[in-house]
């Protein structure tokens, strides 16, 4: 078995993981994240595991990039002023989300992004947070609640 | 309720895109685009053309499948392999003034190591093989110094990495036929013909 060419990985799993980003991370950050995450994967892409999951191993590389980016951030915090151009363009409905993801605990937070959005199995999401499968799956949950009963309570 | 993602769209044409440009800009600037790739437009169908830094690496008809041959380059020279058309921009060009009849040699750098031994000194030959000229079988064998090796010589051509550029469809039978191609045989004759009428 033998690992198909990287323009494929990019394809198949790059709008997947650049949703995982935005939901972790905030929408514009997430491209710096994805950009990080995916020239990363590309050097070391020849020595992985043809039978590994890559969906797994591509969100293992970007909560590290993203761990990087917030602690950056944390030292050169960037003034308002030099935020990108249309740095407003993101589409309706995102600031609520937003909003409503940054109110979760970090670990909801991503347990609710790699499941709802990356589509992993909690025991690879287990692997990614450093906890059980058991907690994994109560944190995903415990997420989808509170974002469920903040939208139900917003809609009403 | 599954709408509560509905504001992160499924896939974002436009972000990809860019983030695919600079992927590729990254993947180059770090040494990281072992192969580039991209495809284009010809009289003989649609081909694809592979780089790596040394060179053109692989040209492949559209018979011959190219989500085959990049898993094949993926296998054989790295897996590290992007859609960067602009990386092929010199070799694309001159292909499109090759079949516009404006184009009789190629003047890229070219990387051989798909080829080894004796096919490897087959292509050597076949370069001496000028525009709008032919040479069968036998005659590149004798020029390799080994007049027996006719088969070997026509495996050679069906295996060249690099038709076109390299031009083994200048490589016909003893008898006047065009013969076998690695892009058919009718794109063979459609290039010899290409070629007589230039002349």
């Amino acid at each position: 078995m033998s690992l198909p060419p990287f323009e494929q990985v990019v394809e198949a799993h790059g709008p997947r993981v650049l949703r995982v980003c935005r939901a972790i991370l905030g929408y514009h950050e997430a491209e710096d994240a994805w950009s990080e995450t995916f020239l990363a994967a590309l050097r070391a892409y020849p020595e992985l595991d043809p039978n590994a999951n890559i969906e797994a191993w591509l969100v293992t590389i970007a909560k590290r990039k993203a761990i990087d980016q917030y602690r950056s951030a944390a030292r050169n915090p960037t003034p308002a002023a030099e935020l990108p151009d249309g740095a407003d363009d993101f589409p309706e409905g995102y600031d609520e989300l937003w909003t409503a993801l940054r109110s979760l605990p970090a670990q909801q937070r991503e347990a609710v992004a790699y499941h709802h959005l990356a589509g992993l199995p909690y025991t690879e999401i287990a692997e990614i947070l450093g906890n059980s499968a058991a907690a994994a799956r109560r944190a995903s949950s415990d997420g989808m609640k509170k974002l469920r009963a903040i939208y139900q309570g917003a809609s009403r | 309720m599954n709408n509560v993602f509905a504001a992160l769209p499924e896939v974002d044409a436009d972000a990809s895109r860019r983030l695919h440009a600079r992927l590729v800009a990254a993947a180059a600037d770090n040494g990281l685009l072992d192969v580039a790739y991209r495809t284009i437009d010809s009289p003989v169908g649609r081909l694809l053309l592979a780089a790596t830094s040394e060179g053109v690496v692989r040209v492949a008809f559209d018979c011959e499948g190219h989500d085959a041959v990049l898993a094949t380059l993926s296998d054989r020279v790295s897996p590290r392999i992007l859609n960067a058309p602009a990386k092929l921009d010199t070799v694309a060009r001159e292909l499109d003034e090759y079949f516009a009849g404006r184009r009789s040699s190629f003047d890229v750098a070219l990387d051989f190591r798909l080829a080894a031994g004796f096919r490897r000194s087959v292509l050597e030959q076949l370069r001496h093989i000028h525009y709008g000229r032919t040479a069968s079988y036998a005659e590149v064998a004798a020029k390799t110094g080994h007049p027996k090796a006719v088969r070997a010589v026509g495996t050679a051509c069906a295996l060249n990495p690099l038709p076109l550029v390299v031009p083994c469809h200048r490589v016909v039978r003893s008898d006047g036929a065009a013969g076998n191609y690695r892009g058919g045989a009718q794109a063979k004759l459609t290039l010899l013909a290409l070629e007589a009428q230039r002349l």
